[in-house]
């Protein structure tokens, strides 16, 4: 009896052992799932076409190209390649103005022939329609729909998921977001880090360091929808009114908040590692007649380098993947920055505010799915550098 | 003339009294051992040579440390100034994260010398005197740790002589090495004692009795007896000495 | 040939080093400074607004007046059900971890996809919560897919801890018990278990607070917007302090009447918080003081 409770035990305990790894399977398998989807998603509307005039040899159209069109950016032809004729934009509304309602039947029955008729009377026209009405008509040139590239995706510069007739999910606008915010977070944060790491595990008294630590573990618990809350309260109009910005929302805003979440992490990982330099090495170095400081920089500091670097990194990963602070305070422009006092968005912040409004397997939601394994690519490979650095620290000793 | 001369040195770590009244001439150019059971204060009363033991809090000192008829406890002396002129070797080889060279340079660069001539041939003279120059000169650009144990205390002590120290305080410098490390070790200290003071922290009697000149024996905080090495261990005068050197105890 | 020193440069030094440390004192505490803005900032505007109206009443108005408990509610149904998953899996994971596995590369692989599985961020947490709870097993937004979904992202902490506690017992214990021929199980529950405990439970309760606080994973499992009633079973959605802080602070009609009702639910938020750390705090200062008296 006792022995069969022994062997079940056993069992439960060494499945449940690896429920993380199995989390992360589910994770990586439902992540990518969704988002390889988006690469099979035409690039048009589904169960819409685009028809040109048979004239019209233009046979694939890009989905920048085709919101260039429709945007009346593009105003020929010849721009695309194709022959000199004006661009004629034509939607499904403009039947209406065109025909009465009798023409055009109650049912909308005719409607597929007068789009017909209008594709082949104008040269120049991009009629955006549903496919099911012009699907039989002759002499009307069909562009063929192809599937979203990976390219224009993965190196798009331009991020317009819910544009009609073809959405565009260029990443590099939020990846940049995400990068930019997170290098100036760091880069404040890193003096301050460095500075208080330093002081607590070497200069401040016992006594002192004894209060400080609780103080900075908390700052850590505070929630990010908290500090979201008080950027948006405080630093937002401060650097409004500092900058006389036209917006306060805006890149630094995020950054300043993110390098005060990211301190904490900093701050633990690196006191720690200084900590663990022997004491007999910064004897060594004080017995040769270098001061406190001289011992800190050329010793202590270099001794722990792989800790601080570790501790940098967790704080970037911390930074990268943060999302309701920086949904609140950077004002969400999805362009590529030019300027940190500019708006600018985040992979995260991007999923937060879209995923509520992306209909359930459509383009736009697996193009979130598509963000949120990017994002996990990013914390994985973090993590495997902490790792890795962390290993090599191990063999060193 | 006297390199070292402690009077009526009493010494605390918060409440333990560590060091009880204790009143010691150490010459130039000699070799001091001290020597004594675990706990008995002979490492704590070494540290006092080059105020290692004010990083410890609670630590209080009462009497006088005078190096060169100076005072080094003295209100207005520069520890840095006084750590520069008595080196020191620890009980176990501690090499800084760096390469050979930089270990050996490490004293003349955080002192303020800049001279880069200056500091290859002063780093070239200290691994020398150290007996190493001939095993690493052609690899100084190495990491310290790529060295064996021996070699890295070598280097340790070389780190010392860098600076030209008058006074040079070892603790327990051999414990962690083997027996061939630590023959090397002990003739380097016999060699070393021509340029300076050598106050040694020993566990080992047998090698207190090679390389000393002199012999402090330790016990409970206090100093039993100190006086001519030979002496010591042939005829002590104090009944715990004999017991000590005689292996009763210890 | 003597070395010659330059006594200018120790002053030189002397002076650097006091600045450098002064430089760090300075930062230090500015940090703190900070912090006591942050937190001064949110609790002296937001205590004018609690009173016992706005903890037991929910908001009406448009949520420009009334009050929070519906999010009250919702957070604390979160939290047990974020609990209930999270701890046991947590702990037995913890327990294998520490006294079942093979030591060596399996451990180690076990321990870095744990490591992961912290790291990722919360928002990734809430796209696989709607992927998997929400929309493959079907549960809807809910309660139980938004429990779910928090519970996997405080599964990490809890093992952690779990797996600590456990590894500094020492293994004379684990000896002595085998010893009087009890099976590991009987060892475990017994003896190890009793020892760990204090430890397991202050992991359990950072766990928690860690959760209290997440918005992400909430945001498209489980949150609403408004509620008029509060929720009857764990396939209903409910409101929580830290969305409605978001909705209320970001998506307003009538920003002036809404801001007091933030600074309320902000501070709520970091009373919860603050609780579970000083809680938490306080068991492993008791359990610490116990260990030394043995």
């Amino acid at each position: 009896m006792k022995k069969w409770i022994d062997r079940i035990a056993r069992r439960i305990f060494t499945l449940s052992g690896f429920v993380t790894s199995v989390v992360i399977l589910l994770i990586i398998g439902f992540l990518f799932s969704e988002a390889a989807g988006l690469f099979r998603q035409p690039i048009v509307e589904e169960g819409y076409v685009l028809a040109l005039n048979k004239e019209n040899d233009v046979d694939r159209l890009s989905a920048e190209q085709i919101k260039q069109l429709f945007d009346e950016d593009i105003t020929n032809w010849k721009e695309l390649g194709g022959k000199d004729m004006p661009v004629k934009v034509f939607r499904l509304e403009d039947l209406d103005h065109l025909y009465t309602e009798e023409e055009l039947g109650a049912e909308y029955e005719h409607a597929g022939e007068k789009i017909a008729e209008q594709v082949r009377q104008t040269p120049g026209i991009i009629a955006f329609v549903p496919k099911v009405l012009v699907e039989g008509e002759r002499d009307i040139h069909l562009v063929p729909d192809h599937t979203i590239p990976i390219k224009d995706v993965l190196l798009g510069t331009e991020w317009y998921p819910t544009a009609t007739p073809s959405p565009i999910f260029g990443i590099l606008p939020l990846l940049s977001g995400t990068l930019w915010v997170s290098f100036f977070a760091i880069l404040i944060a890193l003096p301050f880090g460095l500075a208080i790491s330093i002081y607590l595990a070497e200069v401040a008294p016992p006594a002192v360091s004894k209060v400080l630590k609780p103080v900075i573990e908390l700052l850590n618990g505070i929630p990010s929808v908290v500090y979201g809350f008080f950027g948006l309260a405080v630093i937002v109009p401060l650097l409004q009114q500092t900058f006389n910005l036209p917006v306060g929302e805006s890149g630094l805003a995020g950054s300043l908040v993110l390098a005060l979440m990211a301190l904490p992490t900093i701050i633990t990982v690196s006191e720690d590692a200084m900590r663990n330099c022997p004491r007999t090495m910064r004897e060594a170095s004080l017995a040769l007649g270098a001061t406190h400081w001289q011992t800190i920089y050329k010793v202590v500091v270099p001794y722990s380098v792989s800790g601080i670097t570790s501790g940098v990194v967790l704080g970037i990963g911390r930074a990268v993947g943060e999302t309701m602070a920086v949904l609140m305070v950077t004002g969400n422009a999805a362009v590529i920055p030019t300027s940190i006092l500019e708006p600018l968005r985040t992979i995260p912040a991007t999923i937060a505010a879209e995923l509520g409004e992306a209909p359930a397997g459509g383009a736009h939601y697996q193009s979130l799915f598509l963000l949120g394994v990017i994002l996990f690519f990013i914390t994985l490979i973090i993590n495997s550098c902490v790792e890795i650095v962390s290993a090599r620290n191990k063999t060193k000793r | 003339m006297n390199k070292i001369e402690a009077k009526n040195v009493d010494f605390y770590y918060g409440t333990f009294h560590a060091l009880k009244g204790i009143n010691i001439t150490i010459p130039n150019n000699e070799v001091v051992a001290f020597i004594g059971p675990s706990g008995c204060g002979k490492s704590t009363f070494l540290r006092l040579f080059n105020r290692m033991n004010d990083l410890i809090p609670g630590a209080r000192l009462t009497g006088q440390v005078l190096i060169d008829g100076q005072d080094i406890y003295e209100k207005g002396v520069d520890v840095d100034v006084l750590r520069r002129g008595v080196g020191m070797v620890f009980q176990r080889p501690n090499p800084f994260p760096k390469s050979i060279f930089e270990n050996v340079a490490y004293g003349l660069r955080v002192n303020g010398i800049k001279d880069k001539d200056f500091i290859r041939q002063r780093v070239e003279e200290a691994l020398t005197s150290a007996a190493l120059w001939n095993e690493v000169k052609d690899k100084l650009k190495e990491s310290a740790y790529a060295l064996s144990g021996g070699q890295q205390q070598r280097l340790c002590i070389a780190r010392a002589m860098a600076v030209q120290p008058s006074v040079l305080l070892m603790d327990e410098p051999a414990s962690a090495l083997d027996p061939i490390s630590t023959a090397k070790i002990e003739e380097l200290i016999c060699e070393l004692s021509s340029q300076t003071t050598i106050v040694i922290v020993t566990h080992s009697m047998q090698q207190a009795a090679r390389v000393s000149n002199k012999t402090a024996f330790f016990y409970l905080g206090e100093m039993v007896e100190y006086g001519e090495t030979k002496k010591i261990f042939t005829n002590p005068e104090k009944e715990a000495t004999q017991n000590y050197i005689t292996g009763r105890f210890g | 040939m003597p070395l010659q020193f330059d006594s200018a440069y120790n002053k030189r030094k002397r002076a650097l080093q006091q600045a450098m440390f002064a430089c760090f004192r300075v930062l230090s505490y500015s940090i703190v400074l900070v912090l006591f803005i942050i937190l001064g900032f949110i609790l002296v505007k937001g205590v004018s607004v609690i009173n016992w109206n706005f903890l037991t009443q929910a908001p009406t108005d448009g949520m420009t007046k009334g009050g929070i408990w519906p999010a009250i509610v919702g957070t604390f149904y979160l939290m047990v059900g974020s609990a209930v998953f999270a701890f046991p899996v947590g702990v037995v994971s913890g327990i294998y971890m520490s006294e079942y596995a093979p030591k060596g590369k399996l451990v180690a692989f076990i321990r870095t996809m744990t490591n992961n599985l912290a790291g990722i961020p919360s928002i990734v947490f809430g796209l696989f919560g709607m992927a998997f709870f929400v929309n493959y097993l079907d549960f809807g937004d809910s309660i139980l897919a938004g429990s779910l979904t928090l519970g996997l992202l405080a599964l990490p902490i809890v093992i952690r801890t779990t797996e600590e506690a456990f590894r500094d017992i020492p293994s004379s214990y684990r000896e002595g018990s085998l010893a009087l021929g009890a099976t590991k199980t009987q060892t475990i529950w017994h003896v190890l278990l009793p020892m760990a405990m204090p430890r397991v439970i202050t992991g359990l309760i950072l766990s928690l607070g860690r959760v209290s606080g997440e918005t992400a994973p909430i945001l498209f499992t489980c949150a609403a917007y408004f509620l008029p009633k509060l929720p009857d079973s764990i396939f209903d959605q409910c409101m929580a302090l830290p969305y409605h802080l978001y909705v209320v602070a970001t998506s307003g009609t009538d920003i002036d009447a809404q801001m007091p009702i933030a600074y309320g639910t902000a501070f709520v938020l970091i009373v919860i918080v603050l609780l579970m750390n000083l809680v938490a705090n306080a068991i492993r200062k008791h359990f610490e003081k116990k260990l030394k008296q043995k």
